[in-house]
């Protein structure tokens, strides 16, 4: 293993995933580094989705190869990425509505009291709100009221919710698949603030975007995706967004694959 | 005010305990020398006893979004095959009487578990899956029975039923139990949480790692369960089957989970409020007989609460959730 390697976190090679006869992906590689925030950007149909749905366990490869750590690793289910320390937040967010916040950050990971009380089942309701409390606030998120249903909550409070329920479990990746798509202008830098913090707790965060503006301000490095494969790696400081975008159309196609293959 | 205390009066919970206070008061007014009473109470409280174990079932089935259409089939069938059971062993023995226990126990929880095969694994939805399961239960007792009622109930069992424990009559104390033990795990439980997480959002819930199908199974059992134990109870209150007697049994259940505030949508409910809906209905029958109104009158009272309670609900979910 070279320094370069060393380096990877989370890395895929010669990833294949057809669905009946639609090749959704045709032999992707994909790197994501420590500690960083890497952008997966591709056009519609470019099989972002689905990598990452390979990545988080969802769909299983039919070739391929993922390490995570360094170690190869084949995710039966989303649990069993979940429990490696990968953790994906999808559009939906996935959050209960009628429950609080600190019943969410605890959906399916409820702390229990010590003793025969927490062996019969008893939450520590006080313990959980407190620790939620501290994640909240570790990450700069705002809840409003934590004793309110977090389906009365806005948009940019719900999705700082599941980003930091997404944090505060993730080990080592958290996938996030367009977070600012159904946002404001300012509930969107609220959650670009937020993907640095992420970050700079260690955790690299992948980020599935659409917006090359959001992308460019945020992202360390782009990783661009075409028909199923990776056809370009860039940093972003060293990179215009014109050649981000010819990438992603194919416009520039072979000279951007190679300027990427010599990153 | 502090912010627990307002939200506790926001709760619709409270506002029908308010009502229930308020109906007790308008009777105890207008008839003090027989609402008010303490005979009349017991009645009262046996009167409700029954409905409130099975609509304990129905908290849980409608917090997670379900609803349970068999529980009064399922009541009548447990009873068939309880009081069989104990003719079988034949005699007035503790021993029979536990095994009568014992089958309606099994018998309601076979039909229970049986819903929620259908409903958690094979996909049927509940409002379907339950109603095939009260023709299918209702008539199978019939089938047992040959549709004669089965009188041969123990004596002492009888006797139990219809005792009282520091006046309080003995099946209330059992609800109250049950109630307060339900109750209990669905407000301070894992397994009372994650009943609110899958109806607040059942594909939410299956992300975060929790096992939606089993925990819909061991719902809907437990709701077999209980209405077998119903079952029981009414044969030790009344002394025989009553297959006649609870066919709308299922809907008054439904109707006091609502009228306490539970949501039929789901995620939201309150095991308090499932037991002042089941003593509203009750205390309006008892009420309006007492004042000599004619008792049909209860049916049409209730359906007003009933109608009121959804529509407060929703009124408040489309405030909150706008």
């Amino acid at each position: 293993m070279n320094a370069d390697e060393a380096d990877l976190i989370l890395a895929a090679r010669g990833i294949k995933k057809s669905f009946g006869r639609v090749e959704a992906l045709r032999g992707a590689d994909f790197d994501v580094r420590r500690g960083e925030v890497v952008a997966l950007m591709g056009d519609n149909g470019a099989g972002k989705s689905t990598l990452v749905k390979v990545l988080s366990g969802v769909h299983s490869a039919d070739e391929g190869l993922v390490t995570l750590d360094g170690h190869e690793v084949a995710f039966g289910s989303p649990e069993e990425a979940r429990e490696a320390g990968i953790e994906t937040v999808y559009q939906d967010l996935a959050l209960a509505d009628t429950l609080d916040s600190a019943a969410n950050l605890f959906l399916g990971r409820e702390l229990r009291r010590p003793g025969v009380l927490g062996r019969i089942g008893v939450l520590d309701k006080r313990r959980m709100r407190q620790e939620a409390r501290e994640a909240f606030e570790s990450l700069q998120v705002t809840v409003r009221s934590e004793h309110d249903a977090v389906g009365n909550l806005s948009g940019g409070q719900r999705q700082g919710i599941a980003v930091c329920r997404a944090a505060t479990w993730a080990k080592h990746v958290l996938f996030l698949d367009e977070p600012t798509a159904a946002l404001g202008v300012r509930q969107t830098e609220n959650v670009l603030d937020l993907i640095r913090r992420v970050r700079d707790r260690g955790i690299s965060v992948v980020l599935i975007s659409h917006s090359l503006p959001e992308v460019m301000r945020v992202a360390d490095r782009i990783e661009v995706f075409r028909l199923g494969r990776r056809i370009g790696q860039f940093i972003t400081a060293d990179v215009s967004a014109e050649d981000v975008v010819a990438a992603i159309t194919g416009a520039k196609d072979m000279v951007q694959f190679e300027e990427g293959q010599a990153l | 005010m502090n912010s627990r205390l307002s939200t506790w009066l926001a709760k619709p919970t409270t506002t029908m305990l308010l009502i229930l206070a308020a109906i007790i008061a308008m009777f105890a007014f207008l008839s003090p020398t027989t609402f008010f009473t303490v005979s009349n109470a017991q009645g009262i409280f046996s009167n409700t006893a029954i409905l409130l174990v099975v609509a304990v079932g129905a908290t849980f089935i409608i917090i997670t979004s379900g609803i349970d259409l068999s529980v009064g089939s399922v009541l009548v069938f447990s009873s068939v095959v309880g009081a069989q059971a104990m003719a079988a062993v034949g005699g007035d023995s503790l021993g029979a009487i536990l095994v009568g226990l014992l089958a309606t126990l099994v018998s309601g929880g076979a039909w229970g578990l049986l819903n929620g095969v259908l409903i958690a694994r094979a996909k049927v939805p509940p409002f379907v899956t339950t109603l095939g399961t009260l023709g299918a239960a209702y008539g199978l007792a019939l089938v047992i029975s040959g549709g004669v009622d089965v009188r041969s109930v123990p004596g002492p069992l009888v006797q139990f039923g219809n005792g009282r424990w520091l006046g309080v009559p003995v099946i209330a104390v059992i609800a109250a139990v049950i109630a307060t033990l339900a109750g209990l795990v669905l407000a301070t439980t894992v397994f009372g949480r994650r009943t609110y997480a899958i109806g607040s959002n059942e594909e939410s819930a299956r992300r975060a790692g929790i096992r939606v199908e089993r925990h819909l199974m061991s719902i809907y059992t437990l709701a077999g369960v209980l209405a077998g134990l119903g079952g029981f109870l009414s044969l030790a209150r009344f002394g025989t089957t009553t297959i006649a007697g609870n066919t709308n049994l299922n809907l008054q259940a439904i109707t006091a989970v609502v009228i306490g505030g539970t949501s039929l949508f789901g995620g939201i409910g309150w095991m308090a409020g499932t037991a002042i809906g089941a003593f509203i209905p009750v205390v309006l029958a008892n009420g309006f007989i007492i004042q000599g109104v004619v008792p049909y009158w209860q049916y049409v009272a209730v359906g007003s609460v009933l109608v009121a309670a959804v529509l407060l609900d929703q009124r408040r979910r489309r405030r909150q959730l706008s």
